[in-house]
């Protein structure tokens, strides 16, 4: 028995090398293709660097948006991003969390859950200028005008669905003996939930709302059906409201140059912002493993 | 070997019991009954887990369930304490009388059921809080009690649970910064913090090291002063060596139940000897 | 699966442990066979006045107290590393009782050997030791059967053999008697006289042991001891205080 056997590697050479051709191939494939991917998102980033670096100043988060020629900022539309996504996120939350608590804790196999996780994963993916439309349907219409609470609310609705999937997974990631541990103990459900699931999901679900305000800080479709713009510096939630995404998107389209500037310094902030944001849910996650 | 009758040729069985319904060892002169199971049946949707179950958990013993996996010992262990009311679609039939109660009862109080019957699982499982509060969670459930009155609770469930030397100057660490041994020492300190009367271990040493292990065994031994104690087990030796009496389950079914020593020694069914000593299969 | 039927045991999933197990009862056949063997020559020995013979049993009990070392190591390796429990644990247990009786066997038979050499020029008429040469016989019988009795697991047999030891002690006593008068009708027989009864008096302990064995024999297959006293015929023990 301890000799060994003529190797099979050896007597079918071709075979082996075969192999190892379509290896090489492979992972040739893989990593050219990693790399167009990472190259397009470095173009990106660079070119936002280059033309938006340039017009970043004090005035453009002091100053509201100008009429073309003249000088300005972009605090309206910074501020009206705040409030919507504050707001957004204030409505969606609760919802969120507490749809996902329902469907990993309580409905976990029954029906509704399962539906509603369903029509979930639909508005999970649904494109956000459905969810513009709806609430132009919904609210303004009937308001009669634009305003920046029904771009809240668009966002919210982008929110919930968002937030109701990472709360179902991560509690879904709670080991169910530390629920029976915690029920052992005699802890009534509602108890178990808030003491013990949520605490030990607390930072996957941190991570998710992150996520979702990601998300929606960069959104343009749905508001551009509901807040639209608003050249002042308003607060009035009654009022069309100005947000950065929109803003880039008229500023860019617009023949003037001063406004393309904008265009691109705006479109660098809201860049950075999702960035700072996702590294912050990604440290998070991160630490909530350890 | 010869085919032989037992009953017969052994005139002098030291307490031996037969698996009859209503049998009672004769050695359990001071023996009562703290947990009676009779004719205990379950159902995971439609299959069945356990086909008619009778066996008694005597007070202040250690009674230990062994059986191949998939028996239906850890399947019982949770009828004891109704965990399996969290999963839908299980069911179970019979009885089980805690102290002459059925436990089975719909109209049962299970919070007040876990509080009596304590529970300590296969994987450790502290809470995500600190080691004082793992403790103290549970006895704030049900007493309003004084912060130094607390302290003391604390206290004496990590000394009970032989941890306090180890953690008493970080009372505030997580729980989970504690070894394996630590953090499954800590939950037997949680479970006996709340002052429960049964305490069931469900493999409590199957993802522990050797010390660890031989530490949690010490601590059973002392447990059951004071306590009615059920282990399941994979290890035959921990079974041998912490329990006084023993069950041997197959297929959900109770095969032998009887002293250890007997089960151990001298099984009476052919299936216990096979599994014991290692022919299964 | 649950039929306690005479079917032989199933293996065990570690093959390795059937193989000690094995191990351990290949070396006590071995040792029973050497240890009948022993008994058997020096009897002869005795009978015959070969003092060559008796030399050579002499020597065969050293083999006998190697192998019992061996039993014993290897039993002791079995509980050790294998954890045995059940039939297991009292298979292993019985060897080690049983290879201690058979080393007890061997040391009997070697006195008896001792005596023969220390008998050289002074034997008598061969009538005196023909009551030793019953004795011996039914002893060596008792062992043989006693042997194959653990050999088989059956403890029937066995029980016969527990049971028929009485024989032995009544013959014992009829030759203590019967070399008591001898003693008595010639004083010049008294030496003599005195190495045979001892002779027998080993004889008749070899016969004790066969009945340890069978005892073990009971253990093993029932997993309790056996309770009963053993019927003693051998009412004169006491007596002769030998």
């Amino acid at each position: 028995m301890t000799v060994l056997e003529p190797s099979k590697h050896t007597a079918d050479a071709p075979l082996y090398r075969r192999r190892r051709g379509k290896s090489v191939l492979m992972m040739s494939l893989s990593f050219a293709a990693a790399f167009v991917g990472l190259a397009f998102l470095v173009v990106i980033l660079l070119t936002l660097l280059i033309k938006g670096f340039g017009g970043l100043s004090l005035a453009v988060f002091t100053e509201n948006t100008p009429p073309p020629g003249s000088q300005g900022g972009l605090l309206n539309a910074i501020v009206g991003s705040l409030i919507m996504t504050a707001i957004g996120v204030a409505l969606g939350t609760p919802v969120g969390i507490l749809a996902g608590t329902y469907m990993a804790e309580y409905g976990k196999h029954g029906k509704l859950a399962s539906i509603v996780r369903f029509i979930n994963d639909i508005l999970l993916s649904a494109p956000s200028i459905v969810v513009g439309l709806f609430v132009y349907e919904v609210v303004v219409i009937h308001m009669g005008h634009f305003s920046g609470i029904a771009g809240a609310l668009a966002l919210a609705i982008i929110v919930v669905p968002v937030v109701v999937r990472t709360t179902e997974d991560m509690l879904n990631l709670v080991p169910s003996q530390l629920r029976e541990a915690a029920s052992s103990l005699g802890l009534p459900r509602s108890t178990v939930i808030q003491r013990i699931s949520y605490k030990a999901a607390q930072a996957g679900m941190i991570t998710g709302v992150l996520l979702a305000i990601a998300r929606v800080s960069g959104e343009t479709a749905p508001l551009l059906f509901t807040a639209l713009n608003n050249q002042f510096g308003s607060t009035d939630l009654n009022a069309p409201m100005s947000s950065l995404p929109v803003v880039i998107f008229q500023f860019a389209l617009s023949p003037y140059a001063d406004w393309q500037a904008l265009a691109w310094t705006g479109a660098l902030i809201v860049t950075f912002a999702v960035l700072a944001l996702s590294i912050g849910a990604r440290v998070l996650s991160a630490g909530a493993q350890k | 070997m010869t085919s032989i009758d037992l009953a017969r040729s052994n005139p002098a069985e030291p307490g031996q019991i037969k698996i009859a319904p209503g049998a009672r060892p004769m050695a359990g002169a001071g023996l009562s009954e703290k947990i009676s199971v009779r004719g205990l049946k379950f159902f995971y949707g439609d299959s069945l887990a356990l086909k008619g179950v009778d066996l008694p958990i005597y007070e202040r013993k250690v009674t230990a369930f062994i059986g191949p996996s998939g028996c239906g010992k850890s399947t019982l262990l949770r009828i004891l304490n109704r965990m399996y009311d969290l999963y839908p679609k299980q069911r179970a039939e019979g009885q089980v009388l805690l102290d002459g109660v059925d436990v089975l009862s719909p109209k049962l109080d299970l919070n007040l059921l876990r509080s009596r019957v304590g529970m300590v699982f296969q994987k450790p499982t502290p809470f995500p809080m600190s080691i004082y509060d793992n403790i103290a969670f549970g006895i704030r459930l049900y007493e309003k009690i004084s912060k130094s009155e607390l302290d003391g609770r604390v206290e004496a469930a990590l000394r009970r649970a032989a941890l306090w030397n180890e953690v008493k100057d970080k009372l505030d660490a997580s729980g989970l910064s504690l070894s394996g041994g630590q953090q499954q020492r800590l939950c037997i300190a949680r479970t006996i913090a709340v002052r429960p009367e049964v305490i069931l271990l469900d493999e409590p040493c199957s993802a522990l090291d050797p010390i660890s292990t031989a530490k949690i065994e010490e601590l059973i031994d002392e447990l059951k002063a004071d306590y009615t104690i059920a282990i399941v087990t994979h290890n035959m030796q921990q079974a041998s060596r912490t329990s006084e009496f023993t069950a041997f389950m197959y297929l959900g079914e109770l095969i032998e139940f009887g002293e250890t020593q007997q089960i151990f020694m001298s099984p009476h069914d052919r299936r216990t000897q096979d599994y014991i000593t290692g022919r299964f299969g | 699966m649950t039929d306690e039927s005479e079917k032989a045991m199933t293996d065990h999933i570690v093959s390795a442990f059937d193989a000690d197990l094995k191990e351990l009862g290949d070396k006590l056949a071995e040792m029973g066979g050497l240890c009948e063997k022993l008994v058997a020559e020096s009897v002869d020995a005795l009978l015959r006045r070969d003092i060559a013979l008796a030399r050579r049993v002499i020597d065969w009990d050293l083999s006998i107290d190697r192998l019992q070392a061996a039993i014993e190591e290897s039993a002791i390796n079995t509980i050790a590393r294998r954890a045995p429990v059940a039939v297991d644990l009292r298979e292993v247990v019985a060897a080690l009782r049983v290879a201690n009786d058979l080393e007890r066997i061997g040391d009997l038979a070697k006195n008896i050997a001792k005596r023969v050499v220390a008998l050289e020029g002074q034997f008598q008429p061969p009538k005196l030791a023909g009551g030793v040469a019953h004795i011996a016989d039914l002893t060596l019988g008792q062992l043989k059967d006693v042997l194959d009795a653990y050999t088989r697991r059956d403890e029937e047999r066995a029980m016969d053999v527990w049971n028929r030891d009485g024989e032995i002690d009544a013959l014992y006593n009829s030759l203590f008697r019967e070399l008591l008068t001898y003693m008595m009708e010639d004083p010049r027989n008294i030496g003599f006289c005195a190495h045979l009864l001892f002779c027998a008096k080993n004889i008749e302990r070899i016969g004790d042991h066969a009945t340890n064995v069978a005892e073990t024999v009971y253990y093993l297959v029932h997993g309790v001891a056996l309770a009963e006293e053993r019927p003693k015929a051998d009412l004169m023990s006491t007596a002769a205080g030998l």
